[in-house]
Parts: C-alpha cells; structure tokens; sequence
C-alpha cells in the first residue's frame, strides 16, 4: 500500500546527503481559515519539512505565542479530524510532521489516529508530552501505519537516555535547545551546542534543534552544530498578527537563506 | 468489600493498576526522577521523619482532634465524627504535604519552590511552608481564583511569595498546573515543584498520599478509642484531586469502612469522566469526543478541577471506594447546617462531603445509627465573601 505524502528520514537524509542543512518550520493547524496556504507557502519558500501543530486545550511544552495560537484555532472549532481534512488538500513536496500533545492520540486511539494522519500525507509525528518509558506502545502502532514517531531529546537526558532516543527515533531526532517551553528567547544556551553535540555523536539520524530559535543568525548558529532547526513561534507571532502566507514566505526565506 | 485490597508503594511505574504513570516531556524526566529518589529514601530514614513529625507536632498543631459532632449526629440520625483539619496551621491539610515537600526541598539542596493552588489553601501553605525554611516561593493561581479568593492571595504575599496570576486557558486550577509545569522545566535545577494534591506525574500521586497518610492513621486510632476498638461504618471525604480524601482512606482502607469520595457535580471526574492523560499522569478527566479537556464549574475553587488522583480513579475501578458528587445548592445548605448545629464554619470543599452525607441519610444509603468519619479538611473563613455573596443573591 502507498501512503499519500512524503516519508519523513529518507527526505532529511536526502538533503543532508546534498550538503543542505535542513530547516523545518511549524504552523499551527486551524490558525486561520487558509492556514493550509502557510504550509504551502512555507514548502514553497524551502523548509525541508513543516510541523503542523494539531491544537490541544493544555499545551504545557508551550509558551504564549504557541499556546495563542492553539487556543485561537480551537476557538474556530477545529478539531483533529477537520485539520487533517485540510491538511489532506495541501499541494506539498515535502514531508508533514504533526506536532501534538498525547491525550489527543489516546482519545482516538493508537492506530486510528495513526491511519488519520497517514491518510491525509502526515508520516511524522510528535508527542510533545510523553518520555521513553510512556511512549513505546504509540510508536509501535504510529510504524505500522507508516508513522514515523520522531522523539524529543533534552539537555538534562542522561548518556543512556540520548542513545536510547536516537535509537528509536524515526524520521530525525529533534534536540530541545533550552530547558523550558516553546517561544522566542535572545539569545539561545550554550545548551544547544552541548546537546546537539552529544546527538551527532551517538546517531546517524538527522539532528534538528528546535525551541527558541528566534532569528535567521540563531538558526545558523544551531543548524551549524547539528544538521537543522526549527522555526515555530518566530513565524506563528507574524500570522498571528495577520501576515499572509507571502509574508511569512519571505521569512522562511531568511531562514534559509542564513542556514544554507 | 475487598479490604485486602492496600493504598501500597506503586513502585518505579509510578502505577495504580491502568492509572498514574510519568506522562511528562523528557524535560522533567530527570526532575521526576529526582524527586523520587530522594522521597523514597527520606520517607524510610528515621532522621527525616522525626523531622516531619516534629514540625507537624510543634508548628502544624498534630494530632488534630476528632470531634463528635453531637447536634449534627441528631440532625441526621447517624452518629458523625469529624477529623477536625481544620485546626491546623494555615486552617487546612494542606500543611501536612508542604511541610514533607519543604524538607524534601532542602534535602535535594534545592532553593525555590513554585506551586499551583486553587482555593489558594495550598497556595498559602506552600507559602507558608517556604517562609519557615527560607524558600523563595512562587505560586502559580487562575486569574478566577485570585478574584474569588482575594484574601488567600494577600495571605501569600505577606508570607513573602510571588503571586502570579494565570490568564490562559480557564484561568482556574487546572491553568495554573499548566503554568506551574512550565515554569518548572525551565527552572528545574534550582526549583521543587510542591504540588498540591495527589496528582501530577509519579512519584507525586504515591508522595503526597503519604504525607496526607497522616490524617487517616490518626482518625482510625481515634475512632477505635471512642468506639470500643470499632471502625466507622462509613469514611467521607471531598474529592478535587483528592489529597485529603487519599490521606484519609490510606488509614481506613485495610478496615471494613465504606469510604466515599465527594466531588463537585461541575468536576465530577469519576462520575462523567473518561480515561485520559493530564499532567503527567493518566486517570478520569473530563473531557469531549477529541481528548480536549473540559472547564470544571463549581463554587469551590478547590475542587474546581476537571480530573481526579489516579489511585482515586483506580479504588473507584476496583471498587474499594466510591465517589458521588453534591450541588452548588446543596453544599451551601450543609454549610450552613454545620455553622448552626456544631459552631463550625467549614471550607466550602468539606461542604460536600457533608452534602453527599445529608442526602445519604436522608435518602437511606447511609442507615440510621450507622458510624460515620468525615474528614473536615479546611475551615470556611476563606470562603466567608462567597458565600455571603451567594446568600445575598437569594441563591439559598
């Protein structure tokens, strides 16, 4: 069986094999009505992969430009399944990732949230909220629907842990920059560089650092270290004070740009 | 009745059968970890509990008395005995749970505590708690709650902590969990999280049912004393998240006492909640057909709370303990009912147990003559401009 969209890890290693740092960005499924035009938009404009945020009421990992826009498309009604339904329309050569908490997978259901997401071109997915020990069973069920489950790797996870991340890790392991939540920050902690470090020394996946990345310079600075970033609420603070996908475009164009 | 059935260690998983679990972001993995270590040793080490006991003896003002409530008794043709937690320091359990968190702080020689609170009572005893060991204190409340609550939030700051009110989501206690978590993450090695109930990832369900044991152990010896060796017939308590309650059943569940949670019909967890995953663990919540969570509504900030404690979720499943809820109205009725037959203004949290035990009579359930211990887990004084309120507007 053939999934619609596009596989998560062969794409990332694609463009590393081409000497191209990868750069993903983030758009919070549901935001406005066209949000589906950002994720084209953003593809367009050279993001190697896009998050679509699938909204949930109690976003903990996140700060308050991620958590306005999950509480603003959930005030549009939007839910799992309509997301998805727009999400299946988007016109995108390159892989979506969900990003979401867990008990909206657990609502559904393991294998019926899979299948919805393969369904609708969405191979990757995040659980932002569960560790190792919670989340095998989910990423058993995600691969067998074709799902990669990417993991989250922080900068307090022990040796032991990091390998045992990037062991089962699918798709690219996605190193969290700082210790705390979502949003722009300054400047960025000598901890990315430690921690995106210690991931390239332990596996051969793609290493994305993500959380904090405010601006193209910071971008570079992780990207150099590792093998990618991500922009999440450098671009979703623009659509939330109304730029349109053309705008948000050309910053996703500055990002990469700097990060090569 | 399964009285073999125990309130037990739920081990490294952190579970109570299909309940609880570590459900966090790698994060505060370690941090939960942390915590678990160091409360699994303190909690078997005599030096730290004859520190525990010292402060709950000598600042907390324990053992609390258990009164016979003599006129409520005759009121309902049931023999009632109140665990009176009221009396305490700070007018609530919620001293119990900070004092032992207090010394675990300083045990893992960490200097800030944050908390969450609601009715704001864990909120001042966190406070309380942080000024008495020379924590700084951060507390996280619902912008609702500060307003409904605005004595407790004075309370906190005089005490020296930071009250930082909540604005996302429902801005009640759920939202201040949330804004807890976060703030934890990002400050975790300098930071405990002190939280106030028996929720949250593991080990804190396990950790603060022990530290709330307290109330349970004393109120079974003191019921066997006044009733020639015998247990209650019925244990009550109210039911947010369920740490009073957890504390109390802890010393009843091996007896052969019904034990009853009493939880606000607007958060009524187990009685319309379904299995889910918040904060860090998994248990009844409400929530809607895609796993968004529901805003509990009550007049009782502190049961305002759209889960429950995972080992509440599974005595409920095993069948050990029940769980019922009481009205807004009904709970104001009990209120006053306590205030005139027995002299005591109780939290409007309290309010329910002693709600679910009016009904209860009356409706049979509990049969005339039959003993029961209900755990009066804070005093009303907080809560004395809400309910001035309500009466005012004819609501009663």
């Amino acid at each position: 069986m053939t999934s619609p969209g596009v596989a998560v890890e062969p794409h990332l290693r694609c463009a590393r094999e081409a000497g191209r740092k990868i750069l993903v960005t983030y758009m919070t499924g549901g935001l406005v009505a066209d949000w589906v035009r950002y994720v084209e938009a953003m593809a367009d404009a050279g993001a190697d992969a896009v998050e679509i945020g699938i909204p949930f009421s109690d976003p903990v990992m996140d700060g308050p430009t991620i958590q306005e826009a999950s509480g603003a498309a959930l005030a549009r009604g939007v839910t799992p399944a309509s997301i998805l339904d727009d999400v299946a329309r988007a016109q995108v050569e390159v892989p979506l990732v969900a990003m979401t908490y867990y008990n909206l997978v657990a609502r559904a259901g393991h294998v019926r949230f899979a299948r919805q997401l393969a369904a609708s071109g969405v191979r990757g997915a995040i659980v932002a909220d569960i560790p190792l020990e919670e989340s095998a069973g989910w990423e058993a069920d995600a691969g067998e629907s074709g799902v990669e489950t990417v993991l989250l790797a922080a900068p307090v996870s022990s040796d032991d842990r990091l390998a045992e991340i990037c062991r089962r890790s699918h798709g690219f392991v996605y190193g969290v920059n700082v210790m705390g939540v979502t949003g722009e920050r300054a400047r960025l902690s000598t901890s990315a560089e430690i921690l995106a470090k210690r991931l390239k020394a332990v596996t051969d996946l793609p290493v994305v650092m993500g959380f904090g990345v405010s601006t193209p310079e910071q971008a570079a600075t992780v990207a150099a270290y590792a093998d990618g970033a991500v922009v999440a609420s450098a671009l979703m603070r623009m659509v939330l004070a109304g730029a349109g996908p053309a705008e948000v475009a050309d910053t996703v164009k500055a990002f990469r740009a700097a990060i090569g | 009745m399964s009285s073999d059935l125990k309130m037990a260690d739920p081990g490294p998983t952190g579970r109570f059968g299909e309940f609880g679990g570590m459900y966090v972001p790698e994060s505060l993995v370690p941090a939960c970890a942390e915590v678990e270590r160091f409360f699994r040793s303190a909690w078997q080490d005599p030096a730290f509990r004859g520190r525990l006991d010292a402060l709950l003896a000598d600042y907390a003002g324990r053992p609390t008395p258990l009164t016979r409530a003599e006129r409520l008794s005759e009121a309902l043709g049931v023999d009632v005995f109140l665990k009176r937690e009221d009396l305490t320091h700070t007018g609530s359990h919620k001293i119990n749970n900070v004092l032992g968190q207090g010394l675990l702080t300083l045990a893992m020689g960490k200097k800030r505590m944050v908390a969450e609170t609601g009715a704001g009572q864990h909120g001042v005893a966190t406070a309380t708690a942080a000024a008495l060991f020379g924590l700084e204190c951060v507390v996280y409340m619902g912008e609702v709650d500060t307003e409904r609550q605005a004595l407790n939030v004075f309370r906190m700051k005089l005490l020296g902590a930071r009250v930082e009110p909540v604005r996302s989501g429902s801005r009640t206690l759920k939202d201040a969990v949330n804004e807890a978590m976060r703030d934890w993450v990002a400050t975790v090695e300098d930071t405990h999280y002190c939280l106030g109930s028996v929720m949250g990832p593991h080990p804190y369900p396990w950790m603060v049912r022990e530290f709330q044991s307290v109330i349970g152990n004393e109120a079974r010896e003191q019921c066997r004393k006044v009733l020639g060796g015998a247990d209650p017939d019925f244990v009550v308590a109210c039911v947010g998240g369920g740490s009073n309650a957890a504390g109390t059943f802890a010393g009843f569940v091996s007896t052969r006492a019904r034990l009853v949670g009493v939880e606000a019909a607007g958060g009524a967890a187990v009685g319309r909640g379904i299995p889910g995953v918040l904060h860090g663990m998994r248990s009844y919540l409400l929530q809607d057909e895609w796993g968004q969570i529901l805003e509990a509504e009550s007049i009782s900030a502190g049961l305002d709370y759209p889960g429950i404690g995972p080992e509440h979720a599974w005595l409920a499943d095993a069948g050990r303990a029940e769980y019922h809820s009481a009205s807004d109205a009904e709970v104001l009725d009990a209120l006053k009912l306590l205030a005139r037959t027995e002299g005591i203004i109780p939290a409007l949290e309290p309010a329910h147990a002693l709600a679910w035990l009016v009904r209860a009579t009356r409706d049979g359930i509990v049969p005339a003559g039959s003993t029961v211990m209900m755990t009066l887990s804070g005093r009303g004084d907080k809560d004395a401009e809400t309910v001035m309120g309500l009466l005012q507007e004819g609501s009663v």
